[in-house]
C-alpha cells in the first residue's frame, strides 16, 4: 500500500503543477487557431501572476486580484494583436518582445513599489485561494483504493483547479459548436475564406486574443495567489513555453491539450519527488535529469513521435491582401 | 442579412446587372486598372478575357469588395453602390468563385458554405437550413456534392462547386468566376459550362474571367478584352473571331499554331523503367512508370495537374528520391543522382514552378542567369565570382530572348511573369545539353511569351535533343508533342500520337478509357 500512497501523492501534486499549463495552452489554442502564434504566453502568465499578487495583497481578496490578472493579461494580449494584427508585425518578435517587457517590467514595478528585491509582500491567507474539501472527503478517506484518491486528488484543490478543467469542454464547444469557434478556425485555416465570405478577419483575431488574455490571466493568478502566495522574480519559469510544447504535442485540440498539460505535469511531480531518492542499480540520480525530463520529452515527442503535427495553416502569417 | 437577391421590380429589369464606371486601381508602381468601364447585361454569359496580369482578377476583385478601388463607381441594376467589403457585395447579390479557391480544407463542405451565414449563435441551429438549401440548390443546378465531405478530399472539380454553391448559398443573383477551368479535366470544364447555362436560363448574370479563348467562344454572350490595366473592347461574341480577340488581348497579331516539321528521332538519350515515388506521407505518386525519349523529339506527358506528373518531373531531375525503379541517360543509371551531377551529364530542367524552384525573385537578373551552372569555369575560379564574365553572358541572353526590361541588374521580382520564364528558359537552353525536361513551360505567360517559348522548345528539338515535356495545358502538349503520354492516378494509362483527338484524350486524363 505504501507505494500507492506514493503514487496517490505524486498524482495531486502532478494536477497541481498541471493547472497553469492547462489555462496557458487552452490560451495558445484560442490565438493559433485563430491563426496568430504567441511566444508571449509565458510573458502573459508573469504579469497576471504580478498583478494578481499586487491586489491580492492590497485587497486580501482573491476574486479581485483574478481580475486584474485577467485584465493585464488581456491588455498584452491586444499590444501583440495590435503589433502583429494591426500593423502585421512578425509574431514571434512581438512576442519575445513582450517576453521581456513582462520579465522587466514586473521585478522593477515590485522593487519600486514594495522594495524587497523583486518580489511582492506576503499574500495574506483571506487574499488567496484556499483549497476546498469536498464532501465526505474526510468519510472516504479510509475506503480503499477510490478514498484516498478522492480525498486527496479529486478534493482538496482550490477553485481555480476545478475552472481550468472546466474550461477544457467549454472550450471544445466554443471551437467547435459556436459561429466564433467555426470563424475562428476559418481564419486560422484560410483567412482569405473568411474574409470573402464578408466577416472581419481583424477583429475576429483580436477577440481570440482576447480569449487568449482571459485564459492566461487565470494561468498567472494560479500560480501566485493559489499555488504560491506572493509574486517571485520569474516565477513563470518557462511554463508558458512548455505550455506551447503540450499544445503542439496535442495537435491543437482542447482534450487532448487536457491530457498532454497532466503528463508534463506528473513528469514535473515525478522529478520533484526522485529529489535525493536513489533508484535500484543505478543509485542516487541527480535531479537535474528528472527536471529536464518534460524537455527531453518535448523535443522527443516533437521530432516526430507523434506522427505529423499539422499546425493552423495561415498560422504565424499577418493577413494582407495587397502583396 | 438578405439570403435572397430582391425581386426585379419591371423598370430595373431592363438595366444593365452591373456598370463600371472610371474604376482606377494602383498597387504601389504598379497601374492594375486603367479607368475602367465596363457594363454587364442582366441574364447574360459576360466574357473577360486578357493576358496574365492584364488585370481581370483586380477588377472583379474590387467589384466583389475584396479590394477597395482608388476612384470610380459601380452601379447594380443602375443604383450606384458603394461596396467596401465583400458584406457589402453580398447584400448586392454578388458572389465570386476567385481563381485560388477561397475554402477552409480541413472544413467539409457544410462548414464551408455556412461561414459567414450560419444562422445563428450556435451551429447547431443553422445546420437543417443550409442541408434544406444545399439539396434545393443541388436540384436546381444539378450541382452535386456531399456536404459531409471534407474539402481536402475533394477532387478539385467538386471544390469548384463548393465554391459556386457557397455564392448561391448566400443568394448570388450575379456570379463572378476567375479563370474557372484551369484546374478541371476537359470533361469537368464542360460539367462547369453546362450549370453555367443552366444557370444563366434561369436568370442569373455571369462573369467569366478566363485567358483560353476557345471557352469565350464556346459559352459566352459578350466579350470584353483587357490589356496592360486598361479595358480595349467589347464584342459581342457571335460578332468576332478567336484571330480578332487574341490580336486585341495581345496588341499586335499572334500566331495561334505553332509550326514544326516532321520530328527526326534518333537514338534513345534518356529512359525512365518501372519508376515508383511516393510522396512524404507514404502515398504512391508515380506509379510503375516506364518509357523511352529519342534524340530528335518531344514527349509530351498530358494530365491533369496533380497526377503524379510534378513528381515524376522531380524524380527525374534529380530533386525527390524514387522509392524504387532506374533512370538512364544515355544507357547509365543515374537514379538518386543530384541535380548537379545531371546537369554534369547534359540534363537540363525547366522546373515547373518558377517562383519556387527556377529562380530566386530577391536576385538581379544576372545572378538568376547563372544559378545552378555558378560552378562552372567560365564563371570564375577558386571559389570566387568573375561578375564581369556573368554580366556580359546575361545581356547576351537578354538579348537572344527578348528579355524586357533588358537590364540585368533589376530586381528578377520585378519582370513580368513571361520574362521571369524566359530568363530560366534562356539559361537552360542556351547551356546546349543534351536532354531537356520542361514542366508547364507557359504557365502564367502572356501570349506572346508563349510563341517565343514554343519556339525555342522546338529549335531545341531541332537541334537534336530529347526534349520532356509535362503540362497541365492539353493544347500546349498537342501542339508541341510529338508522341504524348497521359498519366492518371500515377500511372501512364496510354500513349497517343499528336494527331489523336482531344476527347479521346480527355477521357483518357480523367481516368475512364485507355
Ligand atoms: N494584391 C496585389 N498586390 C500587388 N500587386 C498586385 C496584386 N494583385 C495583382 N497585382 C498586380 O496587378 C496586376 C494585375 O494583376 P491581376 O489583376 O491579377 O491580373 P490578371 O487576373 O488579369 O492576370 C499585375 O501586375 C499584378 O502583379
Ligand atoms: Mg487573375
Amino acid at each position: 500500500m505504501e507505494y500507492f500512497d506514493i503514487f496517490v501523492s505524486i498524482l495531486g501534486s502532478a494536477i497541481r503543477l498541471s493547472i497553469p499549463l492547462l489555462f496557458t495552452a487552452l490560451a495558445g489554442l484560442f490565438s493559433e487557431r485563430a491563426g496568430i502564434f504567441d511566444i508571449g504566453l509565458e510573458g502573459k502568465m508573469l504579469v497576471s501572476a504580478f498583478a494578481a499578487a499586487c491586489v491580492a495583497y492590497l485587497t486580501a481578496n482573491p476574486w479581485l486580484g483574478l481580475l486584474a490578472g485577467i485584465g493585464v493579461s488581456i491588455v498584452f494580449s491586444l499590444v501583440h494583436g495590435f503589433a502583429s494584427i494591426t500593423n502585421r508585425g512578425n509574431q514571434i518578435v512581438s512576442g519575445v518582445a513582450l517576453n521581456f517587457v513582462a520579465a522587466g517590467l514586473t521585478v522593477v514595478l515590485a522593487q519600486a513599489w514594495f522594495g524587497q528585491g523583486g518580489r511582492t509582500p506576503q499574500v495574506p491567507g483571506e487574499g488567496r485561494f484556499a483549497p476546498i474539501i469536498l464532501p465526505g472527503a474526510d468519510a472516504m478517506r479510509d475506503v480503499p483504493v477510490i478514498g484516498p484518491l478522492y480525498a486527496n486528488v479529486i478534493s482538496g484543490n482550490n477553485i481555480l483547479t476545478y475552472i481550468a478543467f472546466l474550461m477544457v469542454p467549454l472550450s471544445w464547444w466554443v471551437l467547435y459548436r459556436t459561429r466564433f469557434g467555426l470563424r475562428l478556425r476559418a481564419a486560422g485555416e484560410n483567412p482569405g475564406a473568411v474574409d470573402t465570405a464578408g466577416i472581419s478577419v481583424t477583429w475576429l483575431r483580436y477577440r481570440a486574443l482576447i480569449v487568449t488574455g482571459f485564459l492566461a490571466g487565470f494561468a498567472g493568478t494560479y500560480l501566485a495567489i493559489a499555488q504560491s502566495a506572493a509574486f517571485i522574480n520569474n516565477m513563470s519559469a518557462g511554463k508558458g513555453y512548455i505550455a506551447l510544447a503540450a499544445l503542439i504535442f496535442a495537435k491543437w485540440k482542447p482534450v487532448p491539450v487536457m491530457f498532454a498539460c497532466l503528463l508534463f505535469g506528473f513528469l514535473d511531480a515525478f522529478a520533484n519527488f526522485m529529489q535525493g531518492k536513489s533508484l535500484p542499480w543505478i543509485g542516487e540520480v541527480p535531479v537535474q535529469i528528472f527536471q529536464a525530463l518534460p524537455y527531453i520529452l518535448t523535443c522527443v515527442l516533437l521530432a516526430g513521435f507523434i506522427g505529423v503535427a499539422r499546425p493552423p495553416k495561415a498560422g504565424g502569417v499577418p493577413y494582407t491582401k495587397e502583396r | 442579412m438578405m439570403r435572397k437577391g430582391e425581386p426585379l421590380s419591371l423598370d430595373t429589369a431592363s438595366l444593365p446587372a452591373i456598370e463600371l464606371v472610371g474604376i482606377d486601381k494602383r498597387f504601389g508602381a504598379v497601374h492594375a486598372n486603367k479607368n475602367i468601364n465596363l457594363t454587364v447585361a442582366k441574364g447574360s454569359i459576360h466574357g473577360i478575357i486578357g493576358e496574365n496580369g492584364a488585370g481581370k482578377s483586380t477588377l472583379m476583385s474590387i467589384l466583389y469588395g475584396f479590394y477597395q478601388a482608388d476612384q470610380g463607381e459601380i452601379r447594380i441594376s443602375g443604383t450606384p453602390v458603394a461596396i467596401r467589403d465583400s458584406q457589402a457585395a453580398i447584400t448586392a447579390g454578388i458572389g465570386m468563385v476567385h481563381q485560388h479557391f477561397m475554402l477552409v480544407e480541413n472544413f467539409t463542405v457544410l462548414e464551408n458554405v455556412m461561414l459567414g451565414a450560419e444562422g445563428g449563435q450556435l451551429l447547431a441551429k443553422g445546420v437543417t437550413g443550409v442541408r434544406r438549401e444545399l439539396k434545393r440548390l443541388e436540384q436546381d443546378y444539378g450541382l452535386e456534392v456531399d456536404p459531409d465531405a471534407v474539402i481536402e478530399e475533394l477532387p478539385v472539380g467538386n471544390q469548384q462547386r463548393v465554391e459556386i454553391l457557397k455564392a448561391l448559398y448566400r443568394g448570388a443573383e450575379i456570379l463572378i468566376l476567375d479563370e474557372p477551368t484551369g484546374v478541371l479535366t476537359p470533361a469537368e470544364a464542360d460539367h462547369l459550362f453546362r450549370i453555367l447555362q443552366v444557370l444563366r436560363d434561369q436568370g442569373k448574370t455571369i462573369i467569366l474571367i478566363t485567358h483560353k479563348l476557345r471557352e469565350i467562344m464556346a459559352i459566352t454572350d459578350t466579350v470584353s478584352v483587357m490589356r496592360r490595366g486598361e479595358m480595349v473592347a467589347t464584342r459581342k461574341t457571335a460578332e468576332t473571331t478567336v484571330e480578332e480577340l487574341a490580336e486585341l488581348m495581345v496588341g499586335r497579331r499572334v500566331l495561334l499554331r505553332v509550326e514544326k516539321s516532321e520530328a527526326n528521332p534518333g537514338a534513345v538519350l534518356l529512359s525512365v523503367r518501372n519508376l515508383t515515388v511516393k510522396d512524404s506521407r507514404g502515398v504512391t505518386m508515380v506509379d510503375d512508370v516506364s518509357f523511352d525519349v529519342r534524340a530528335g523529339e518531344i514527349v509530351g506527358i498530358a494530365g491533369v495537374a496533380g497526377n503524379g506528373q510534378s513528381e515524376l518531373l522531380e524524380a527525374i531531375a534529380g530533386i525527390r528520391k524514387p522509392t524504387s525503379g532506374e533512370i538512364f541517360i544515355e544507357g547509365k543509371p543515374v537514379q538518386g543522382a543530384d541535380p548537379s551531377r545531371l546537369r554534369a551529364l547534359g540534363l537540363a530542367h525547366i522546373p515547373e514552378d518558377r517562383h519556387h524552384m527556377g529562380l530566386v525573385l530577391k536576385f538581379e537578373e544576372y545572378e538568376n542567369s547563372i544559378l545552378g551552372y555558378h560552378r562552372d569555369q567560365r564563371y570564375g575560379r577558386g571559389g570566387m565570382l568573375d561578375l564581369e564574365a556573368v554580366r556580359k553572358e546575361a545581356e547576351e541572353k537578354i538579348a537572344k530572348y527578348d528579355i524586357r526590361p533588358p537590364n540585368p541588374r533589376l530586381r528578377t521580382a520585378n519582370f513580368s511573369g513571361g520574362n521571369q520564364q524566359k530568363i530560366v528558359v534562356a539559361r537552360e537552353i542556351e547551356r546546349d545539353p543534351k536532354m531537356l525536361i520542361i514542366g508547364q513551360p507557359t504557365r502564367g505567360v502572356d501570349i506572346g511569351a508563349i510563341e517565343f517559348i514554343h519556339r525555342r522548345i522546338i529549335d531545341t528539338r531541332d537541334a537534336g535533343k530529347a526534349v520532356l515535356l509535362v503540362s497541365v495545358e492539353l493544347d500546349e502538349i498537342r501542339s508541341l508533342s510529338d508522341r504524348i503520354l497521359v498519366m492518371f492516378a500515377g500511372r501512364v494509362v496510354g500513349e497517343k500520337t499528336a494527331e489523336a483527338d482531344e476527347q479521346a484524350l480527355g477521357l483518357m486524363m480523367a481516368g475512364i478509357a485507355a
